[in-house]
């Protein structure tokens, strides 16, 4: 009794009080009562779910409230778990007009072991902005270049990089690529292909020299008499070809899609994952085919050619879903990550199904990312990462009521809504 | 005969920019429509009569022959409305002068502009195509219908629209002429003085005129004031004959220019993006000032670092005739759902929400008695979604316009293009990121001055 007095107290000032630029995170034992309990994976159920230790120890209809539980009455509510952006540059670009706030690009085409977690703000004014809309986890991903770095999943509570850090890192490959960036990119057809096929060389010499660091520091392992100058370059992809990190490839025109599953496949890379892939429908079947799973988005974009309708960008993750490639949506942005359920949404809208759409992001990055044991789905042993509902939390009329990340309640707090209590009836008002 | 030759050729020059515009008729059987002015009606028809609407209600009967839509389940809402973009013009920005008051985007229509049917496809029937925001005053912009399918220019303009211009506020004519080519304006205070210089230039000249025309009586060689374009247009402001759309982000700002309107007792004044616009609603409702703004964008650059995302509603509970506008060629496609975004962000009501994208930009751009809401005698023009517009799920499947069908999802072929142009000959393959670095509003200002001050240009 005495416990729970305390921990309401806490809960109740931690929600109420403002301790510099947002309300503060807090642990406890919570029971959502009378809540409709969309699971994702093991369908809906009504009643009860407890968190505990940070994870979810109980959900059911015939569920024992734990003594000292703070009781959260969830009636006319739905919890669903916490979405998974699979691709953002969140926390790594606070405003990306001034490039000194951009920190998700380093200099060089060489560049796989930069760690984005290193330069993630975890008090980024956008951190807080995107999670009280259900957003718990992102991928932070680096940008720029042939290998750009290594990307990080992050839960968006906490303060230090082992505070975020969600299971999951993989190093980038921009697999080289022909697309023109814009309209104003004038480069024509000829010096495109010709920059194409350099930077697919200056790949496979990558890749070549990565190879020779494993035959080296195999031997090296085995004879101490052979030394290793320090090489963080190839150290990090060396881990990609040992199978034991993940290579996200990033491509997005067909025939690049295409030969970025070539290569991958030529060279036996254990682990693939591709991104991006606008143009996915183009080619679904040889994407199934592959067994690659796709983390692609934005989907509320445009289509890649004038050629092509309206709606592509939009009907891009069903045409993949339907031919049996695994994916998952991602906004690609910074800013506006709060948007990942509006892309599923269009994506629902345009021929996922509704199903497909949220699993997209929620339990498939999870299995993507291979922390599904954690993340993804309300089941008992999951991280209790998880948003309350007034409903369907892809729809934008839906207001999110409580929020848990890793175990942790996150108050409803950020800069945008700050501002909204302030002006919404500003005082002094029109007289002073 | 010098006269009745001079007379031939007004006739001429007025049969030509007067373009015949395509009306239809049509009948829009049992939907669910949403007048978004008078309330909702269940299981309504709507008869549509050469580009007007002409009757509303149950059971209505057209003449044999008239294209029926069968509506069943379907949700039919006025035309949607865009306040602020850039699509079928050619080009935005004339970034020479701090004020281009004398050049006029209605001179670079492009009905070949692709952006124009992808926008039909999103159910948006209007467009205020606007100059950039590279000069603190830029050029008069064009309210245009999306009549896709023409290839004459003219009858892309939406016909009796009044004047209006574009003003910019903040960073973006600072960067290009202070930055950029090093003359005033590099701040806001500079900002300011540019609009009241531009004033004061415009009285002298309609104050020179009017003595030349009392002199003129008197002294018929009396000596012509030498005619000046850009002083033309601010007087003609001045006169209240032309609506300022301005570029705006910061409060500071919105109040300086609310207060030089103030002086020079100019009403008709829309602020554009506003993305502060919630921190003055008070002052921009008791002045009559209108603001049109983004959904969520923010933080793309520094002076749009402190929004919020509840900026429509907290003006729109404030009194403030809002609008969502789009200011680019993919968020034209859906702006429905930038409007129900405010329902996430202020809880605004299904009325409030879709006023945002049809009444309400209507009054902005002064075409409110002709479009923006279903009323018997408005213009056709008319969206049809599978499912309420303020849902993630509803696709657009007819939009008409003048009661044309322009858009219609069954029969949207792949390539659309009307014809390949010099400049858009290309099929290849772009990958548009949305990364906002600078707003649409910038464009060609960029093509110049970008490796003078090192702006990214994606």
């Amino acid at each position: 009794m005495k416990i729970n007095v305390v921990f309401t107290l806490i809960f109740t000032l931690a929600l109420t009080h403002s301790f510099g630029q947002v309300k503060k995170s807090t642990k406890g034992t919570f029971a959502l009562t009378n809540a409709t309990i969309e699971t994702v994976t093991k369908g809906t159920v009504s009643g009860t779910l407890i968190i505990s230790e940070g994870k979810i120890t109980a959900l059911g209809s015939n569920v024992t409230i734990p003594s000292g539980a703070n009781v959260i009455d969830c009636k006319g509510m739905f919890i669903y778990p916490g979405m998974i952006d699979g691709g953002t540059q969140l926390g790594i670009v606070e405003v990306s007009s001034i490039s000194l706030t951009d920190d998700s690009d380093e200099l060089g085409e060489l560049t796989p072991h930069m760690e984005a977690i290193t330069a993630f703000n975890t008090s980024a004014t956008a951190v807080s902005v995107t999670r009280v809309d259900g957003i718990t986890t992102t991928l932070v991903v680096p940008q720029g270049g042939l290998f750009p770095g290594t990307a990080s999943l992050v839960n968006l509570v906490g303060y230090t990089p082992d505070q975020i850090y969600a299971g999951f890192k993989g190093v980038v490959l921009n697999f080289p690529g022909a697309g023109r960036r814009g309209f104003w990119d004038r480069r024509t057809d000829e010096e495109l292909k010709k920059e194409e096929e350099k930077a697919l060389k200056q790949l496979n010499d990558v890749w070549t020299e990565a190879l020779y660091y494993v035959q080296v520091t195999d031997a090296a392992a085995k004879d101490p008499s052979i030394k290793v100058a320090s090489n963080p370059e190839m150290a990090r992809i060396a881990e990609v070809i040992r199978g034991k990190m993940t290579l996200l490839i990033e491509t997005n025109k067909s025939s690049d899609i295409e030969a970025a599953i070539k290569w991958a496949q030529d060279k036996k890379v254990a682990k693939v994952v591709l991104t991006g892939v606008a143009e996915g429908w183009r080619v679904a079947d040889k994407i199934a085919k592959s067994g690659f799973p796709v983390i692609t988005g934005p989907i509320i974009a445009l289509p890649t050619r004038e050629s092509d309708n309206y709606d592509k960008a939009y009907a891009n993750p069903g045409i993949m879903s339907k031919a049996g490639v695994k994916v998952a949506i991602r906004t690609n942005d910074q800013e506006n990550v709060r948007n990942l359920p509006f892309h599923a949404g269009f994506a629902a809208a345009y021929g996922m199904s509704k199903v497909d759409a949220l699993k997209s992001v929620t339990i498939v990055p999870a299995e993507i990312f291979g922390v599904a044991d954690k993340l993804g789905s309300l089941e008992v042993g999951k991280l209790a990462s998880i948003m309350v509902t007034t409903g369907d939390p892809l729809e934008p009329k839906t207001q999110i009521k409580y929020l848990f990340i890793d175990g942790w309640i996150v108050p409803l707090d950020s800069r945008h809504i700050q501002l909204y209590e302030e002006f919404l009836n500003r005082s002094p008002g029109l007289k002073k | 005969m010098f006269k009745i030759l001079n007379i031939f050729n007004l006739l001429f020059l007025v049969s030509f920019a007067q373009a015949q515009v395509t009306k239809g008729s049509l009948l829009i059987k049992n939907g669910t429509i949403l007048t978004v002015t008078k309330g909702n009606m269940e299981n309504a028809d709507l008869l549509v009569e050469n580009g007007k609407i002409t009757k509303m209600g149950k059971g209505l009967v057209a003449p044999a022959g008239t294209q029926t839509i069968d509506a069943t389940g379907k949700f039919i809402m006025p035309g949607i409305i865009d306040a602020h973009s850039h699509i079928g013009i050619d080009v935005l920005n004339e970034a020479s002068r701090p004020s281009t008051a004398d050049v006029w985007v209605g001179d670079a229509l492009d009905p070949l502009d692709l952006s124009v049917y992808r926008a039909l496809a999103g159910g948006v029937t209007a467009s205020h195509a606007m100059h950039g925001s590279a000069n603190a005053v830029g050029g008069e912009c064009e309210t245009i219908k999306h009549r896709y399918g023409t290839l004459n220019p003219e009858e892309m303009r939406m016909e009796g629209a009044p004047r209006t211009i574009k003003f910019a506020l903040g960073e973006n004519p600072m960067r290009v002429h202070g930055e950029g080519n090093r003359i005033v304006p590099a701040t806001r205070m500079g900002v300011e003085q540019v609009f009241r210089k531009g004033f004061e230039d415009a009285k002298a000249y309609m104050a020179a005129w009017d003595l030349y025309e009392k002199e003129k009586v008197k002294n018929p060689a009396a000596l012509k004031p030498v005619y000046n374009k850009r002083h033309e247009t601010m007087a003609e402001i001045l006169k209240g004959n032309i609506i300022i759309h301005c570029h705006s982000y910061r409060s500071d700002e919105i109040l300086m220019l609310l207060n030089v309107c103030k002086d020079y007792q100019i009403k008709r004044l829309v602020f554009q993006h506003t993305n502060e616009g919630f921190k003055v609603a008070p002052e921009l409702a008791a002045y009559g000032a209108m603001a049109s703004v983004f959904a969520d964008w923010w933080a793309y650059k520094f002076e749009v670092y402190y929004s919020t995302a509840y900026n429509a509603a907290i003006l729109t509970k404030n009194g403030v005739v809002t609008s969502i506008n789009s200011d680019s060629e993919e968020y034209i496609r859906h702006l429905y759902h930038e409007a129900a975004k405010t329902q996430r962000y202020g809880s605004l009501s299904d009325e409030e929400a879709l006023a945002l994208i049809t009444i309400n930009p209507a009054k902005q751009l002064g075409i409110d008695q002709r479009v923006g809401s279903l009323e018997v005698g408005k213009d056709a023009d008319i969206a049809i979604f599978d499912g309420h517009p303020l849902s993630i799920y509803a696709v657009p499947q007819f939009t008409i316009v003048d009661g044309v069908v322009r858009f219609n999802r069954s029969k949207d072929a792949a390539d659309q293009r009307l014809q390949a142009s010099a400049t858009r000959a290309e099929t290849g393959f772009f990958l548009h990121k949305e990364q906002h670095n600078h707003d649409r509003c910038l464009e060609g200002a960029f093509e110049n001055t970008a490796t003078f001050f090192g702006l990214e240009r994606e």
